[in-house]
Order: C-alpha cells, then sequence, then structure tokens
C-alpha cells in the first residue's frame, strides 16, 4: 500500500515538475537530451528509494539532486570526445546551490520554449519539441497527434534537440527588436498543440484532449511571463473562446453540429467571459496581430448568446484585417461566408471564386463544403451537389462526413430554403 | 563559441559588376572586417579566389586523382569566410546578417567542433 502511495507520488511530482527541472538543467548546458535522460533516471530512481526511505521533504529538490549527479556522469563520460568540459563548469555552481537548497529552482519553461522555437530550428519540430521538453510527451503520443511514425518523429527530436546543442541556441529572453518575431514562433508551436487537440471534438481520444489542455496551460504560462505582449493575450483568448464551444459540438447522438447551429446555453460562460477580459487587455495596448483580430472573430461569435444572433459585419471586416496579415485559405474562405452573411450568397460565392487559382483549395474540404452551402442558397442544385460531392471524399472525421451527406441528401429532398 | 561563417556568392555575378559597385562592396567588407574586430569577436577571415581557380584532389586505392574545378557544381560558390568567437547562435547569426555578403550571396553559419 505505502508503495502504491509513494509512486503515485512520484508521478505525480514527476507531472508537476518535469518541464521546469528540464528547463532548468537544459538551460544551463544546452544539453535538452540530457536533461531528459538525467531526469527519467532521477524518476526512476525515487520510485526504488521513496518506498524504503519514505518521500523526501523537498521531491523536486531530491530528483534535482539526482538528475545533477546523472549528468555530470555522463558529461565526465562524454569530456573526451566532446566540448561538454567547459559548459559543465560553467552549470557547475548554480545546479550546486539549487541541488543544496541554497536556492529556490527558478522556472526557465519560457527560455526553453524560446530555444525550441528558435528560427534556426526547423519549423515543423518546434511544437513536437515543446510538448516533448516543456511537457514530457513521450515521442509516440506526439507522433500520433502529428500523424507522423513514432520512428520519424523520434529521429526529428533527437536532431532537434542536438542542434540545439551544437549550433549554441541560446536559453534567453530574445533582444527587444526579436522580442515579438520570436515570440510568434512560440505562440505558433501552442496553437499548433492546442489546434491538434482542437480537431478531436469528441474529446474521445485523450492524448489529444489533453493536447488541448496543455496548450492552454502553455498559454497561460506566456501570458503571466509576458503580461504586456497583446498576441499573446489574444492567443489565450482564442484558444478560451475554442474550448469554451466544446461541449456544443457534437449533440447527444454524437453529430457533428456547425457553429451557426450549436445551441449558446451548451457554451461554457466561464471560460467565454475570460476570453473576452484578455482580449479587451489586449486590444488596449494598441498593437493588433493575428490572434487578437481571430479571437475577436470568436467574440462577434458569442454576441449570439445575447443578441441570437453573430456580428456578421464585424465579422467580415475582422476577416478583412486578417486577410491583409496572412495568407491563408482558411482565413479567405471564412471572409467568403461572412460576405454571405452580410450581402447575400452570390456575393460569397463570388469571393469564394475569386480563390478559385489558389492550388491550396483542390484538397481543402472547408473551400468545397463553403462553396456547396453556398450554391445550395442561390438554388444551384446540381453544382451544390457536386461540390458536397468533393467535400465528403475529402473529410477525415466520419461524424463530419455524415453531417456532410445529409446536407447533400437535403437537396435532393428540396428541403433547402 | 567559435563559428565559421562561410560566404556563398553568385562569382559569374561578381565577375560582371562594374568597378563601381566591386570598389563599394571591397569597402563595405573592411568597414565590417573592422566592426567585427573592435566587437572582440574576430578570429580570422579570408577571401577566396574563384572556383575556375580550384583544383580537387582525391585518393582512391593508393592512387591520387587530380581534377580541375571545383568539387561540385553550385549555382552560388563559397567564396570566402569569417571566424568568429561570440557567446551564442543569436550572437553568430547577427553577425551573419551584417556580413556584406548576406546581402549578395547567402551565409551558412557553422559551429566549430571543439577536438
Amino acid at each position: 500500500m505505502a508503495r502504491e502511495v509513494t509512486r503515485e507520488t512520484a508521478e505525480a511530482v514527476a507531472r508537476r515538475s518535469y518541464g521546469k527541472l528540464v528547463a532548468f538543467l537544459a538551460a544551463r548546458t544546452r544539453d535538452v537530451a540530457g536533461a531528459e535522460d538525467a531526469l527519467s533516471d532521477a524518476f526512476a530512481a525515487a520510485l526504488v528509494d521513496w518506498p524504503a526511505s519514505g518521500i523526501p521533504e523537498s521531491p523536486e529538490a531530491w530528483l534535482m539532486a539526482v538528475a545533477r549527479r546523472r549528468m555530470i556522469d555522463a558529461a565526465r563520460r562524454r569530456r573526451s570526445q566532446t566540448d561538454a568540459a567547459g559548459h559543465l563548469q560553467l552549470m557547475q555552481e548554480e545546479i550546486e546551490a539549487v541541488a543544496a537548497r541554497e536556492t529556490p529552482i527558478p522556472d526557465d519553461r519560457l527560455l526553453l520554449m524560446f530555444a525550441c522555437a528558435h528560427p534556426a530550428i526547423d519549423p515543423g519540430i518546434r511544437a513536437p519539441m515543446i510538448l516533448q521538453t516543456v511537457l514530457g510527451f513521450d515521442a509516440a503520443t506526439i507522433a500520433s497527434a502529428f500523424l507522423v511514425s513514432p520512428a520519424t518523429m523520434g529521429q526529428r527530436l533527437v536532431r532537434a534537440k542536438s542542434k540545439i546543442r551544437q549550433a549554441g541556441i541560446p536559453f534567453r529572453l530574445p533582444e527587444r527588436a526579436d522580442l515579438r518575431e520570436r515570440l510568434a514562433a512560440v505562440l505558433g508551436a501552442i496553437y499548433a498543440a492546442f489546434s491538434e487537440g482542437w480537431s478531436d471534438p469528441d474529446g474521445t481520444e485523450v492524448r489529444r484532449r489533453s493536447l488541448a489542455e496543455e496548450g492552454i496551460w502553455l498559454g497561460r504560462l506566456v501570458v503571466s511571463a509576458l503580461p504586456e505582449e497583446p498576441e499573446a493575450l489574444g492567443l489565450l483568448a482564442l484558444m478560451l473562446h475554442a474550448e469554451a464551444r466544446r461541449g456544443a459540438r457534437r449533440d447527444a447522438r454524437g453529430e457533428y453540429v456547425p457553429l451557426a447551429e450549436q445551441d449558446p446555453q451548451l457554451w461554457n460562460t466561464q471560460l467565454i467571459e475570460e476570453a473576452e477580459a484578455l482580449l479587451l487587455r489586449a486590444i488596449r495596448m494598441g498593437a493588433v496581430g493575428r490572434y487578437q483580430l481571430e479571437a475577436a472573430v470568436q467574440s462577434a461569435h458569442v454576441v449570439r448568446r445575447l443578441t441570437g444572433q453573430s456580428d456578421w459585419a464585424a465579422i467580415e471586416r475582422l476577416y478583412d484585417a486578417l486577410a491583409a496579415i496572412i495568407d491563408s485559405p482558411v482565413v479567405a474562405i471564412n471572409r467568403a461566408i461572412a460576405i454571405a452573411q452580410t450581402r447575400g450568397p452570390a456575393a460569397g460565392l463570388a469571393a469564394l471564386d475569386a480563390l478559385a487559382d489558389d492550388a491550396r483549395l483542390t484538397d481543402y474540404q472547408p473551400y468545397w463544403a463553403a462553396r456547396a452551402g453556398l450554391l445550395a442558397r442561390t438554388g444551384e442544385r446540381a453544382a451544390a451537389a457536386e461540390a458536397y460531392e468533393r467535400a465528403i471524399g475529402l473529410e477525415a472525421d466520419p461524424a463530419v462526413r455524415r453531417f456532410l451527406q445529409q446536407r447533400r441528401a437535403e437537396l435532393h429532398g428540396g428541403a433547402v430554403s | 563559441m567559435k563559428y565559421l561563417l562561410l560566404i556563398y556568392a553568385n562569382e559569374a555575378g561578381m565577375a560582371s559588376a562594374s568597378q563601381e559597385s566591386v570598389g563599394q562592396m571591397l569597402a563595405a567588407y573592411g568597414a565590417y572586417t573592422e566592426a567585427v574586430k573592435k566587437a572582440g569577436a574576430y578570429v580570422g577571415s579570408n577571401r577566396l579566389r574563384p572556383t575556375s581557380s580550384g583544383t580537387t584532389v582525391r585518393v582512391a586505392n593508393g592512387k591520387t586523382e587530380v581534377l580541375d574545378g571545383p568539387y561540385a557544381e553550385t549555382k552560388e560558390q563559397l567564396g570566402g569566410y569569417y571566424m568568429i568567437d561570440v557567446p551564442d547562435l543569436d550572437a553568430a547569426l547577427s553577425w551573419a546578417a551584417r556580413c556584406p555578403g548576406a546581402s549578395h550571396g547567402t551565409i551558412e553559419v557553422r559551429p566549430i567542433w571543439t577536438m
């Protein structure tokens, strides 16, 4: 029984402090993989030691002391063949002080995130590396979320970590001049993690669900460290708005419910209010960016709680502004949908037609679904059916597929308004 | 940490450049070298003669092969380098961006493998 308790305690400590301890060690050695190895050894040692000797007064400091010894041993073994000796010298004093509990363990997780999202790191591996190093996700979990094989993901992570060490990527907040640009990469990685989790609307896949939660947690971490950065606030607001609607995205039978047909009663009021407050704070800082604009779009949708109607005129203007700063087919399609609401389906279709040359849209489900919906509203049933067919063929989520099939069937039944 | 900044640029473009723009570029390199030295980051630098003056040597099965020309044909050629000593990659990248070669070609930043 005692063994059970300590094992759980060890694991709870692991989850709570993993990223913090990795960040602390890695920031002083630039050796991310070495820090992870040392910590996983320390956790294994804790699971053996604590049941016999009891849980130490400060489990975090205990783990730190073991991890520090492991890192020093590993560095000694490598010393003959690499340049680790210099770094080891550097890190020694501060790590000693922390291990001896003379000073508290500083929280360097944000610095670790900036290192992982450095422009010298391949953009595609930044979010996965943040998930692994800051949150302790294993390569297999990350691989399944990003739809690549565990072996490939593992190799890319190893390569990126050795790039940090060998290329001398710093663990510090970027210079003022670079901060906004670098922060954009960190925010992009967090949003990628969140979106991966968001793409499983049922939350049935625990791994993905927790990706969305962890994305929000990272967003909060950035906001607490950089409270004056409006885009960090904007991203957190955007994620909270999306999360607030999680419960409304499926009906009782598990069928897909599009935003326009969701019951606002099912939205999480507390999350929406927090998001609105964050967005207001961000906008007052007077430096608009994509996340603030996207959060503002969500905000214009949730006014439906009060007025019964999304503020489509505002949404159209916001998408105009977004289209001016990012070249994204998603934005262009949503802009066309907003135009259809403000100026009628024919105007919306004309806006979609203007995108027809974009090769990225050929295999893009939302383009065909939007097209189909607008064609149905203008009464062009044959063309609408064809567009639904394309959308159905491109959709991976069975619930969304059923929804599109249903809409297509309604075309023939004449049930289109 | 020591880094090598490898300057790749189109030799043909350089060869056909006007006297005046070559003069301007050399002056820019002179000022850059001076700035690196004043910052205490300078280890060494050199300009290389064009690849047409290069010779490739390889020993296979105990036999030495000597070939005229560069190791590989590329659109941009290695034309020179700086070696600098700075605290981290960000400092190296900011020196690389200031190098005149970054505006007329490409700089590859490589950390030195300390033995």
